[in-house]
């Protein structure tokens, strides 16, 4: 269980209330497949990602990239319950995708940088910190249910 | 995982060429990042009157560790020889646990997120990423 202060409740709303995730989404998985090259393991199925170019302009990337910033949605309406939130999307990490709960951290430190270049100043060391905080939650929550 | 391409030294070489005049900026604000972000890095600089982020003290520190990238960035053909006397340096004076440059390297990534949005590209951040992981395994080289 995770505490959250007020002001930390606040700061995570207001990053939810102002993200466009058809831009952060796409721009974040990408960056992931290109950064750790390694976690291409579990886009087979998704054509070209042959070089960078080929998986920033991979519509199937984009597309998976908007799916899952918005299952970040599921710890934002339940923050003093994460665990409780993810439960059914870590299982199906777990027992279908067979994702290595480590390779959470790669997409989520992805997710940081794109977030932290569109903010830019706006996105401080206590904003970073909260965020930081946050995705650690849901992070760990994901990696409950593996056994 | 920490082999430097040609592609990888020519890429890092040409963003450090960028943004390299604001350097002292980056390193004040990654070092600033990380002792708000990663509390437990604050026990390194107990002898600070001033532990806060934005202190002299900090701000002096960034600009001491980005210096060191800097001279890093030169010495990229044998980080393990150019790197020797800091590693000895974190090794036997600072002892600073190895798994802490990982911390202060995703910091300036953050930072040149922050500061450089359009040529902090994907292509550029697997290079640069990379060779702070080479940087931070030859400061550790002298360890045990």
């Amino acid at each position: 269980m995770v505490n959250w202060t007020k002001t930390e409740k606040a700061t995570i709303t207001d990053i939810f209330s102002h993200l466009d995730y058809d831009d952060i989404g796409p721009k974040a998985l990408s960056r992931c497949l290109i950064v750790y090259p390694w976690t291409q393991r579990y886009f087979s199925g998704f054509g070209n990602l042959y070089n960078a170019a080929a998986i920033i302009g991979n519509a199937k990337v984009a597309e998976h990239g908007i799916k899952v910033l918005h299952g970040l949605d599921l710890g934002l309406k339940k923050m003093d319950n994460i665990e409780a939130a993810y439960a059914d999307l870590s299982s199906l990490h777990s027992e279908k995708l067979h994702v290595d709960p480590d390779n959470f951290k790669l997409l989520s430190d992805c997710i940081t940088i794109v977030l932290a270049a569109k903010l830019g100043s706006a996105f401080t060391a206590e904003t970073q910190a909260t965020f930081q905080k946050f995705l650690g939650a849901v992070m760990s929550a994901l990696g409950k249910q593996y056994h | 995982m920490t082999t430097l391409t040609a592609k990888d030294k020519q890429t890092v070489k040409a963003f450090w060429a960028k943004v390299s005049g604001k350097s002292e900026d980056i390193g004040a604000d990654a070092v600033a990042r990380m002792l708000v972000v990663y509390p437990q890095t604050k026990i390194y600089f107990s002898h600070w009157p001033d532990q806060s982020p934005n202190s002299p003290a900090a701000r002096k520190h960034g600009i001491t560790v980005m210096m060191g990238v800097g001279d890093a960035v030169t010495k990229m053909d044998d980080l393990k020889e150019g790197l020797k006397e800091l590693s000895q340096l974190h090794a036997f004076t600072l002892r600073v646990d190895p798994g802490n440059f990982k911390i202060l390297s995703h910091n300036i990534l953050v930072v040149m997120a922050v500061m450089f949005p359009t040529d902090f590209t994907p292509e550029v951040h697997v290079s640069l990423d990379k060779f702070l992981a080479a940087v931070s395994l030859a400061l550790s080289e002298k360890y045990r």
